[in-house]
């Protein structure tokens, strides 16, 4: 898909948890949110994203959302239990 | 006290006489004949004779007025009773009816002396219901007689859910009317429901099942098991070659509960994926993700009689008298009554003012966009002027959050001397509206899609569901957070698992102990992850990742957002599978295309915005052979997994099995009692018509910091108006039903509305063709000068295809769901001559499709 809409709506996600004044729980938070509503591949392609250009674009929120939680982002940990 | 004398019984006949004199003598030719009031009585009386003869002044040569498309008003049988101008009043609530005149020459008058037509009426038909004689009678009964039969069923326009009567005659509906022992309208209709069903028969219906291999080829008839073979032979060659994912489909609102349910089965059993969504996507899916992280579910809280105990009443970016208009006259009655109305809406809505007796005590006309700020500002109000619930707040919420947002909303951002400056409304304004909330009594909240289709959406939803909680109102009659659902069966849609992320009463698919269930039920595997929204199929259309679509009764090249964007996506599919009752705009890109049915041909349940499931029942059989559930199940057959129901309701034992929310439920038990409002288990075996009394569903209320983030869409020298869009009454979402009724005489085309400053700026004169340019795209609709709108705000509907409104809609969505941002859209808006060039191509492409549609290779039947 094209990432550049992938980034902007990441950042439209991270605008609601930048609520949240513990930056490591609005990261938690929007971490769950890619998780639970983002089809792998979407999140698969923000994670090359991050690793091949850097993620520019992304809020600060977002890049820590994936650099903290990327395992579970990419789906190679069980998403519950 | 008696009431059977020989002195009465002559003065009842005096009476009488005197009625019949002036009364034609046509009773055998009479559309009423048989069903007459006024012929029941005569005969009751034992007339016998009318001693004055006919020949002195009468009524008898008063004309018809046929100007209403549905019914006629034939005064020469009107006896004055005024029934029709009490239903006007106090049913529907508009006054449309008045009796003219004085003695002899009293008369039902619509208006002022107008033609029905010509007046408020708003062609509900309550007074055509009231009627006693033939005065006001539907044309369909003069063109058809009297039915002789009645089956109680569910309408399939809006989420009000009316439950009606439709009276038959063999096969033919010959009218609908509303079941007076209907739980969600007792008794009331609107021009919808009561009258425009002629869709369901027009010719227009395609009966047959198509094929093509390229849009740009005539269409095909072919047999179903041909049509259903092709289709699961294409579905599995492209999984085969390009992955299990790169296949989907969408459910319809406007299908039942099992044939939505059946859909999200064949996908996540036999497609082996969860690449399955719903048209809530694009309207209520806000609702879902706010009210399921405040409150724990996804639902409004509330049954439609709750109105009857608000003292506050709150509309918020809805317009209940276009959009809900049966629940609107319950809301009208409440409001006559005393009850104070606060409406939060860009737009001056009808409900503004509609005298007699209803004036909002508070219109907040704010900037289009700016929701979430107003609602945080009127939640700082509360916090800080005290008049918080606090017992309510910590008894019943989490503390810690409730802290949390108090301080959140407590910042001098959200003082309304600051919000002011951003959505326009004057600080004293806001003070004002939400004391009234805070205060008033019970105060209730109805929304609608003016808080959804935001790049907020979902903010706003959590946003009133706080400031409702902050003030107690929530688990009680008269009180509540409740969603005005746009289709018949959106909330019935969602419920059942329509969403790419959840399994039937909104649990993840991660969740492995409910996978489990499904699991042993199905007996496959499932799929842990979420799949593609709508939005997201589109996107990876175009980037080759999705190649096949099934879509069951909707039609997003018209209803979705940035048309052209739809368009190449729908375009760079390999199969695309209609099943529609129409060639609607979708299936202009089709390669298939299945003939659905409509609501009149089968079986099954409705679900409306209260939460009540109602029963749908066979009227008569699918035109075109088969009810939707069935070509659901044909096509997991013929792809290898097996499904087999005899009748919808062994698919509804199945999703109370599966669903907790809805283990009571069964066909059997909704013949019983009518109607049930879900949760319905062992707790409810009858249904819950209020939710999280006592509690919320999720335990404890979870109060949700709430942001003001100003969407990307603004305006510029360029674009410096913000378009903003709504319905009307007598058309329905993309109108593919109502513009093929005789609604269209009140609705035949989209116009533009705009305030006069912003015309006579751009010399654009009332009734002139304007071009409507924003960043995604440009049409050509009609202008109105129109003071319902501010300065700086457009206004337009969306129920017309060629007016092409979602060709100028931006790809902008909400954060949590990828609701698009409908409400937000900065144009310019300038004076032209011509169609816009999407608007050419379209007619152009639509001239082609039908050609393409009449060369087609047919085969019998």
């Amino acid at each position: 898909m094209d990432v550049q809409r992938l980034v902007k709506m990441a950042n439209d996600i991270a605008s609601f948890f930048e609520a949240e004044p513990d930056t490591s729980k609005g990261a938690r938070g929007a971490a769950d949110h890619l998780k639970n509503f983002w089809d792998p591949r979407m999140r698969r392609q923000l994670l090359s994203y991050l690793d091949e250009q850097g993620g520019a674009g992304l809020k600060s929120i977002v890049l820590e959302a994936l650099r903290q939680h990327r395992l579970e982002i990419a789906g190679q940990q069980p998403p519950d239990r | 006290m008696r009431t059977q004398t020989p002195r009465l019984a002559d003065l009842r006949r005096g009476i009488m006489e005197l009625y019949i004199s002036d009364h034609p003598l046509d009773c055998l030719t009479c559309p009423a004949n048989g069903h007459c009031e006024l012929q029941d009585m005569a005969g009751a009386v034992g007339l016998r004779e009318v001693r004055y003869g006919y020949d002195g002044a009468n009524h008898l040569e008063v004309p018809k007025d046929e100007s209403n498309p549905y019914f006629t008003f034939d005064p020469s049988k009107c006896i004055v009773c005024s029934r029709c101008v009490r239903a006007c009043a106090e049913v529907q609530g508009t006054f449309a009816l008045t009796i003219d005149g004085r003695g002899f020459a009293s008369k039902v008058s619509p208006g002022q002396r107008e033609s029905f037509m010509d007046s408020e009426c708003v062609s509900c038909g309550a007074c055509v219901q009231a009627c006693p004689t033939a005065t006001l009678m539907e044309n369909s009964v003069y063109q058809m007689g009297q039915p002789d039969r009645a089956v109680v069923t569910t309408c399939a326009y809006c989420g009000v859910g009316c439950s009606f009567k439709a009276e038959v005659k063999g096969d033919q509906v010959v009218r609908m009317v509303p079941n007076k022992d209907g739980h969600a309208n007792h008794g009331h209709s609107c021009v919808k429901g009561r009258f425009a069903f002629g869709y369901t028969t027009h010719p227009d219906r395609i009966l047959k099942p198509m094929l093509r291999k390229s849009i740009d080829e005539p269409w095909k008839e072919v047999s179903w098991n041909d049509a259903i073979g092709y289709v699961a032979g294409e579905f599995k060659r492209i999984q085969a070659g390009h992955g299990s994912d790169s296949i989907g489909a969408i459910t319809s609102s406007r299908c039942t509960n099992e044939e939505t349910f059946l859909v999200q089965k064949l996908v996540r059993a036999a497609f082996g994926n969860n690449n399955v969504d719903t048209c809530a996507r694009v309207c209520h899916s806000p609702t879902g993700y706010g009210l399921k992280t405040t409150l724990g579910t996804s639902a409004g809280t509330q049954a439609f009689d709750s109105v009857e105990k608000a003292g506050v009443i709150v509309v918020i970016g809805a317009s209940p008298t276009d959009g809900h208009p049966v629940f609107a006259s319950r809301m009208k009655r409440r409001l006559r009554e005393g009850a104070k109305l606060i409406v939060v809406d860009p737009r001056a809505i009808d409900l503004v003012r509609t005298p007699p007796g209803i004036e909002a005590a508070c219109h907040l006309q704010l900037q289009p966009g700016t929701n979430v700020a107003l609602i945080n500002s009127l939640a700082h109000v509360v916090v800080t002027e005290g008049l918080a619930n606090e017992a309510f707040a910590l008894e019943r919420c989490e503390p810690a959050d409730y802290q949390k947002w108090k301080a959140f909303v407590s910042q001098q951002t959200y003082a309304p001397e600051q919000v002011e400056q951003v959505t326009g409304v004057p600080a004293a304004q806001i003070r004002q509206a939400a004391r009234l909330y805070a205060t008033g009594g019970n105060a209730a909240i109805y929304y609608g899609l003016g808080v959804t289709e935001h790049s907020q959406g979902s903010t706003m939803v959590i946003g009133m569901a706080n400031l409702a909680m902050v003030t107690g109102n929530l688990g009680r009659e008269g009180v509540g957070v409740n969603p005005l659902r746009g289709q018949n069966n959106v909330q019935g849609a969602c419920d059942m698992g329509s969403f790419p992320h959840e399994l039937s009463g909104y649990r993840h698919i991660s969740d492995a102990g409910v996978r489990g269930l499904f699991e042993k039920e199905w007996n496959v595997t499932l799929n842990p992850e979420p799949g593609l929204r709508i939005p997201n199929m589109f996107d990876a259309a175009l980037d080759g990742s999705f190649k096949a679509i099934y879509i069951q009764g909707e039609d997003f090249a018209q209803s979705d957002p940035n048309t052209q964007h739809v368009e190449s996506a729908l375009r760079a599919m390999e199969c695309v599978v209609v099943q529609d009752l129409f060639l609607n705009e979708t299936a202009k890109f089709a390669h298939v295309f299945l003939p659905g049915s409509t609501f009149l041909e089968k079986d099954g349940t409705f679900t409306n915005a209260e939460r009540r499931i109602q029963r749908v029942r066979k009227v008569m059989p699918p035109m075109a052979g088969l009810a939707d559930w069935e070509i659901t199940m044909a096509i997991a057959n013929a792809m290898g997994y097996s499904m087999h129901y005899d009748h919808p309701s062994e698919i509804m034992d199945e999703i109370a099995r599966l669903t907790p929310t809805l283990r009571g439920v069964s066909f059997e038990k909704l013949d019983r009692l009518g109607s049930i409002q879900w949760p319905c288990n062992d707790n409810a075996p009858e249904g819950t018509p209020t939710m999280h009394v006592g509690q919320f569903v999720r335990g404890k209320g979870k109060f949700t910091m709430t942001e003001y983030v100003a969407t990307e869409e603004r305006t510029s020298r360029k674009y410096p108006l913000i378009l903003t869009t709504g319905r009307i009454l007598s058309q329905y979402n993309v109108g593919a039903q109502t513009r093929r009724t005789g609604n269209v005489a009140w609705h035949q085309e989209d116009v533009l509305e705009i305030h006069a400053h912003d015309a006579e700026q751009r010399g654009i004169a009332d009734d002139a063709k304007v071009s409507v340019a924003s960043r995604a795209g440009n049409v050509v609709l009609t202008a109105r000068i129109s003071d319902r709108i501010q300065p700086g705000v457009v206004y337009t509907t969306f129920h017309h295809p060629v007016s092409g409104t979602n060709v100028i809609t931006t790809d902008n969505s909400d954060w949590a769901t990828n609701c698009p941002e409908y409400k937000v859209t900065a144009v310019e808006v300038s004076p032209v001559a011509r169609h816009s060039e999407w608007q050419r191509q379209h007619r152009d492409f639509t001239a082609r499709q039908q050609a393409l549609l009449k060369e087609r290779e047919t085969i019998e039947a």
